[in-house]
């Protein structure tokens, strides 16, 4: 492809990249490393590993809900004493299997893992920057995120289990420590965990926000940004104005738990026992929680949005329909996530008339997510659909998008949710819409940009088992607890044999575990699939998916500083794709529209004088040309 | 491989379009106006929780005719100007809010000296940074010191102090039980301000470290004073919470 090179009077974009060229030593190139690409993989490895942790932790709670009569006693040397006497897990443990489960899964697979990879990695290579702002804060943040893992992951060996008191860790269960078992050591190292977290997001956080304001290469308007970015950037504004608000609250909670204090503890018994707290509020901490919570919905979903429609676009081979359209609903749907959050507490006892503003401003959501999926559809409506595994996993969030949203809309009833609330359908609704969801949009992520992480192509073969058996897993485990839900089966609960009303379920729910089991078993097709890639997988060319974004005029695997020479300048928007008269199917954001005489609107070719003005075109003929 | 300058001129583009940081702020700057305001979501979190609480509780109304007739109880919320009338070395001399007037004005003043050490790194004198930088560490130390005083003070408790269900006295405050009011009004009373304690605290550190800085001229050295006018930022953002700390607290 043509290689084009812009070379401008200001002297601001010459950085002084060969310095970075020096040899850099194992620790600092793998372990405290200030280059982004290596942070994004630092990230998204962890998040992997999570992924599995969490996925494990729901298999063995499946496994209770799905046979309730079988004996576990084959996963006592798994579990240990968590398999009780009877050959059973223990009720406790299972309660910290649910909570943890959930934990790992919001914060550590599909906060940090999404977010953290894809903005480390993409926002300097798509905006043309040679890395973040402050790379030392960036490693900080990853460093932060680990130390936070750890004690999370340590917290599952105490002695009385892992917090298990819910991911929403709900007063006054989780703040008094006698509680329960799971509202013990286990709870102080989950809010000690998320604390840590909360500071490792906010470090990366102002970086994200700092490097998509001030570092985008010459001629790169917000106007021309891709999706990805602008989803990105909101995402991490939402994370910067919400987690200090959780962060808030857990503070509070340390404090009841550690110290006395009653900010959520109103007259209570324990054991029979008057606790000399008074005058707290536990809705205080919901209010506060869900003010993070919400948000953190989108925190979760807005990046998976953002690369799918990166990834559609591209292998539509069409623009994406509705550019603006596009950005205006992730800004409709950024600023609306903050004014919703009551909407988990209508059962809370609030007052109606403030169940219906919240129901109302609820819904509406409804229509920046309609313009969202509407458009996936246009934009591959006529497509000259290419199928990789990134695009399958792409469709595939859509379809869960749209499953899923639909019975958010039940849900944000608040007289419908009196009923469903905390039941299955619930679990199911959010496990479409936001983890199958994300997580479908993280892995279309992983596919789609392996070629440039790692300099090598990942199987197409078994990325195409891998989303089959996934995606036809995921509805076979979620849409039958809908009907779970609707029947009044409600979340949390350990046995369900003791009552009769609910004993009709027990092929469903053996049915869901079956399913629940084969689709975890196929991630490690992917795991497989991943791994072996890295070091044996087919070489990638520069441009492998024949995308117009700048990360991919980079050279194959980029080193230090990402572009070997010059940053490119950016000339037009990120979607040129199949342009009437252009030669190849698509254009490079970085070929300015004097290159491409045929295919030029007549507002474009206005623009060829001022490109002239701007920057001096020079190419190097020495390389292959394939866009002439 | 081949390159050439063919224009020499400024490019006509706009502040938005890349190349250069649109609000003609570094990024150091801009990362530490969102920290800030991070923050003040963290702050507003907190005073949103005392207000909840505040208004769960009922007022006290015994306050209407003066110090007289005033009793605190533990049913109703106490009133500020009853409660915080002390100043040091004027025992049993009711002042409301004198002690606390003096705490704002003097961290208002490290803000304005503050605000001349900043410029004065944009005049690149030295001097004059290092000067105004120790009024602001003096202003922020003697504001700590006033926290001290008034937290100690509160502790301690008043001469009258309550009787107990028990049947005990009670002076002062702790965590659990106070003679000012409901529990929670110590708690909070605590908190938030312990939290901005901590925010001054942290300030002063920065504040120090960039004295020292300056006074070795690592500043002078990069050519500009922009570190001041960074942690110039943090220190008035720290300065507007307490306003707002000062408002909840003191006044409503």
């Amino acid at each position: 492809m043509a290689t084009i090179q812009s070379h401008s009077s200001h002297d601001a974009h010459a950085d002084l990249h060969e310095e970075h060229a020096h040899h850099e030593s194992f620790i600092t190139k793998y372990i405290f490393t200030t280059d982004h690409k290596m942070i994004a993989k630092q990230f998204l490895v962890t998040g992997l590993l999570w992924a599995f942790v969490g996925g494990l932790l729901s298999m063995f709670f499946r496994l209770q809900l799905g046979f309730p009569e079988m004996s576990q006693e084959w996963l006592r040397p798994l579990l240990g004493d968590w398999i009780n006497s009877s050959g059973k897990i223990d009720p406790n443990f299972y309660l910290a299997l649910v909570t943890m489960h959930g934990t790992i899964m919001v914060f550590f697979v599909l906060t940090a893992g999404l977010s953290g990879t894809f903005s480390n990695f993409l926002i300097p290579l798509q905006i043309g920057a040679r890395d973040m702002a402050s790379g030392f804060m960036n490693m900080l943040s990853y460093w932060f995120f680990f130390l936070s893992s750890v004690i999370m992951f340590c917290s599952l060996f105490v002695e009385t289990g892992p917090a298990g008191v819910g991911w929403t860790v709900y007063p006054p269960l989780s703040a008094l420590e006698e509680s329960i078992p799971g509202a013990a050591l286990g709870m102080t190292l989950w809010l000690t965990s998320m604390s840590l977290f909360i500071i490792s997001q906010l470090l990366g956080g102002v970086n994200y926000i700092a490097t998509v304001i001030n570092m985008r290469t010459r001629g790169l308007s917000f106007a021309k940004l891709p999706l990805t970015i602008w989803a990105f950037f909101l995402t991490a504004v939402l994370g910067l104005l919400a987690f200090p608000v959780l962060f808030a609250a857990a503070l509070l909670l340390i404090f009841d738990r550690s110290f006395g204090t009653s900010f959520y503890l109103s007259e209570i018994y324990l054991n029979g026992e008057a606790l000399p707290h008074v005058g707290g509020s536990p809705l205080l901490y919901q209010h506060l929680f869900w003010f993070l919570g919400h948000p953190e919905v989108y925190i979760v979903l807005l990046p998976a949005l953002g690369i799918t429609s990166e990834i559609i676009a591209t292998n539509s081979r069409k623009p994406i329909f509705g550019y603006r359209a596009m950005i205006g609903s992730l800004l409709g749907i950024s600023v609306l996530s903050f004014v919703v959050w009551a909407h988990h507490m209508f059962v809370s006892g609030m007052s109606p008339f403030l169940g219906s503003v919240f129901m109302f401003l609820t819904l509406i959501i409804a229509v920046p997510s309609g313009v969202k999926v509407f458009n996936y559809l246009t934009t591959l409506w006529r497509g000259n659909i290419v199928f990789t595994p990134a695009m399958l996993f792409s469709i595939g969030l859509v379809s869960l998008f749209i499953s899923g949203g639909i019975t958010g809309i039940f849900l944000g009833n608040s007289a419908i949710d009196v009923y469903l609330h905390d039941t299955y359908f619930v679990v199911a609704h959010f496990h479409l819409v936001m983890g199958a969801a994300s997580f479908f949009g993280m892995m279309a992520g992983v596919y789609h940009w392996f070629p440039k992480m790692f300099g090598r192509m990942m199987d197409n073969k078994l990325g195409y088992l891998h989303f089959w058996l996934t995606f036809v897993g995921v509805y076979m485990v979620f849409f039958p607890l809908h009907y779970i839900g609707i029947a009044g089966f409600p979340r949390h609960y350990y046995t369900w044999t003791n009552f009769e009303a609910f004993s009709g379920f027990t092929d469903l729910h053996a049915f869901v575990t079956v399913a629940a089991l084969i689709t975890f078993s196929s991630q490690l097709i992917f795991a497989f699939n991943f791994f072996y890639s890295m070091w044996f997988g087919r070489r990638a060319t520069a441009n492998p998916w024949r995308s117009n974004t700048l990360e991919w005029t980079t050279p194959v695997e980029p080193g230090h500083g990402n572009w070997p020479g010059e940053i490119p300048t950016v000339y037009r928007w990120p979607y040129d794709y199949s342009k009437p008269g252009a030669i190849e199917d698509y254009i490079p954001q970085n070929i300015p529209y004097s290159m491409t005489p045929g295919s030029n609107l007549p507002h474009e070719n206005e623009l060829v004088d001022r490109e002239k003005d701007d920057d001096a075109i020079i190419i190097d003929e020495s390389e292959t040309d394939t866009t002439k | 491989m081949a390159t050439e300058t063919v224009s020499m001129n400024r490019p006509k583009r706009g502040l938005w379009d890349g190349g250069q940081s649109p609000m003609n702020a570094s990024y150091g700057k801009l990362m530490m106006w969102f920290f800030l305001l991070s923050d003040a979501f963290t702050f507003s979190a907190l005073l949103v929780a005392y207000g909840m609480i505040r208004y769960s509780n009922l007022a006290n109304e015994t306050a209407v005719g003066g110090l007289g007739t005033y009793v605190p109880s533990q049913e109703a919320w106490p009133v500020p100007d009853m409660v915080f009338n002390a100043v040091p070395f004027l025992h049993g001399v009711h002042l409301p809010l004198v002690f606390v007037g003096i705490m704002t004005f003097i961290l208002i003043m490290s803000s304005v000296t503050m605000v001349l050490a900043v410029e004065a790194g944009h005049r690149m004198d030295r001097r004059a940074v290092q000067k105004y930088l120790l009024w602001t560490i003096i202003g922020g130390i003697t504001f700590l010191g006033c926290q001290a005083w008034e937290w100690s003070h509160f502790i301690a408790g008043s001469d009258t102090g309550i009787s107990l269900a028990d049947g005990t006295k009670f002076y002062g405050a702790n965590l659990h039980v106070n003679e000012y009011g409901p529990q929670l009004f110590a708690d909070l009373f605590f908190f938030i301000t312990g939290f901005h304690g901590t925010h001054v605290l942290s300030g002063v550190v920065l504040l120090i470290l960039i004295f020292f800085n300056t006074a070795v001229g690592t500043y002078d050295r990069r050519g500009h004073y922009e570190m001041v006018e960074k942690i110039g930022l943090y220190w008035h953002f720290v300065d507007l919470v307490w306003v707002f700390v000062f408002t909840f607290f003191y006044l409503i």
